[in-house]
């Protein structure tokens, strides 16, 4: 039995993930929270060492000095651009985690075990190796260590179905007769259903999959609470659980996608399979300095940054751009599209880093009505977007996705490398509309040429 | 109340206590967030240490000190890795000057 006070002790360290997540509600909050949880968490792991008699504390403590030390490392050295794929790396790991210590606490089961407890063991074996194997080919896919676009190949459903199958009737057995061998067996299909799950999944939707993953081990970590007794793993585990769920329909929602069509849309065939080669109608492009004229006599400039943005690191160039103009009394906001950079509010921390005023930030529902008004819209390093398809064409990747009204402004121009499609796969028109300029190069070098002929004017 | 009864009003309360608490937060928060609650089943390891410090068998040991490895990084990990992230948002005086007159 746990004793009383360790296990008041566990009440308030969940009363403090539950503060944390709370925290996160308002930016002013947000670092406070997250300081309350991660206080919780250490108290939560020394309790056990002052009421259980523990073995092996010398190695067991190295162990968690050795993957404190791993995640610092990791958690600092990453750039923010990285940012999903370290989150679903940290989510794989922890998810491995709660399949293995399941594994182990099957070694003390038995036929006299209660067979609910039995089935929760199986479930958190299964679905933390399917968050582990299935964290680690998202890493792969955002990391570029393989295609982002969905991997798909003829006897993928079949292959997907058969594990399926045989790991609910191995759950089965284990639950009948358990026993650690069965239990392996189990693990290595959560593993090979994890890839199977994640390889379809292309694009843009390998962020949202992350988030699911992510629920997935909260809901591993519940039921390995309900193993071992303890509440602070149900309660945070649970709490994961559902904020992760409904993160994930929420993220959905905002691409105007369903969860099963993120999932499974690539099995059924051809729509989330867009191009992956670069057009080659024509399009209309200019110098910087044929930009810095359109720019430098609008009255109303509207920008869209996009990734590409952040990953050349040009936001600081940008940003004097949009002082100059300023300057010159044009008026500049920026439109912050929600799913702009890899995930969900990934662009409104990428331009923090870069300190961009909060306040010129516009989110897409408070500025979409102004494009109609605007001289010029400057596109830098986003396309999908600002991809009108997603409003015409019912046979396209994003199609339901809201998007940045850019199509509506009189001129348009876009900051690209190439004319390659963008993170989605797809064509995008307004690059092949007649009012749009496209000013080719790295977006830090032309935004540095761009500045200096708006300068010069 | 029986036991897994006991267990099971703490597991739907707590599904809808995330539910309400994850409602109020801006889109704006949304990947913090996602790390945040990343960081948060992080605590498996306090599983990890148990089960480990219990068993006698070798292999058991290295399986568990692997599992303790793992949970450890993603706990540590992911509370290091959001607050970085919210570092960028908190606005204190003078907060984005520094770089400015860098010239960056």
């Amino acid at each position: 039995m746990i004793p009383t006070w360790a296990q008041l002790v566990y009440l308030a360290c969940a009363i403090g993930f539950v503060l944390a997540l709370k925290g996160l509600a308002g930016p002013r909050t947000a670092r406070a929270g997250n300081l309350v949880g991660a206080a919780a968490a250490v108290v939560a792991v020394v309790v056990p060492f002052g009421y259980l008699d523990l073995d092996h504390v010398p190695l067991i403590l190295a162990a968690i000095a050795l993957g404190s030390l791993g995640g610092v490392l990791g958690a600092r050295r990453v750039q923010m651009t990285q940012m999903p794929q370290m989150v679903a790396l940290f989510n794989g790991v922890g998810g491995g985690a709660a399949a293995l210590v399941a594994l182990l606490e099957l070694e003390h089961m038995g036929a006299s075990t209660a067979e609910f407890d039995l089935a929760a063991t199986a479930f958190t074996v299964v679905v933390g190796s399917v968050s582990f194997a299935g964290s680690v080919v998202t890493f792969a896919k955002l990391q570029d260590l393989m295609t982002s676009r969905p991997i798909v190949f003829a006897g993928l459903p079949v292959a997907f179905g058969v594990a399926l199958l045989a790991t609910i009737g191995l759950a089965v057995w284990v639950v009948a007769e358990p026993g650690v061998p069965t239990g392996v067996g189990l693990a290595v299909l959560g593993l090979l259903i994890g890839v199977l799950l994640v390889l379809p999944v292309g694009g843009a939707d390998v962020p949202i999959v992350i988030s699911l993953l992510n629920a997935f081990t909260g809901l591993t970590v519940a039921a390995g609470g309900y193993v071992l007794g303890n509440v602070v793993l149900l309660v945070a585990g649970t709490l994961v659980g559902a904020a992760g769920t409904f993160l994930t329909l929420l993220m959905a929602r905002a691409m105007g996608r369903s969860v099963p069509n993120i999932l499974f849309g690539a099995l059924r065939g051809g729509s989330t399979l867009g191009a992956g080669t670069a057009s080659d109608r024509p399009v209309r492009s200019a110098g910087p300095e044929d930009v810095a004229i359109l720019l430098g006599y609008a009255e109303r400039v509207i920008v869209v940054p996009g990734y590409g943005l952040a990953v050349a690191q040009a936001q600081h160039t940008l940003r004097e751009i949009v002082d100059v103009l300023g300057e010159r009394g044009t008026r500049v906001d920026y439109a912050i599209h929600p799913v702009a950079g890899r995930m969900p509010g990934h662009m409104n921390v990428l331009l923090a880093e870069a300190q961009v005023p909060y306040d010129q930030l516009v989110e897409m529902d408070d500025i979409n009505g102004e494009f109609p008004h605007t001289d010029v819209v400057l596109v830098v390093g986003a396309n999908d977007v600002v991809n009108p398809a997603a409003r015409t064409d019912p046979a396209a990747p994003i199609y339901g996705m809201p998007i940045l009204a850019a199509d509506q402004a009189r001129q348009v121009v876009f900051l690209k490398r190439s004319m390659r499609p963008g993170f989605a796969g797809i064509d995008n028109e307004l690059l092949f509309d007649p009012k749009t300029t496209m000013l080719f190069g790295d977006a830090k070098e032309s935004l540095a040429k761009l500045l200096a002929a708006l300068k010069g004017l | 109340m029986s036991e897994p009864v006991v267990w099971l009003t703490i597991f739907v309360l707590s599904v809808f206590v995330g539910i309400e608490v994850i409602a109020k937060v801006s889109s704006t928060l949304h990947t913090p967030l996602m790390s945040g609650a990343n960081a948060i089943h992080g605590v498996i390891l306090l599983g990890a240490v148990i089960v480990t410090g219990s068993t006698d068998s070798t292999l058991a040991l290295v399986v568990g000190l692997v599992a303790i490895v793992l949970a450890a990084v993603n706990m540590v990990g992911g509370f290091v890795v959001t607050d970085r992230m919210l570092q960028m948002f908190t606005r204190g005086p003078g907060a984005r000057r520094p770089r400015k007159e860098a010239g960056e």
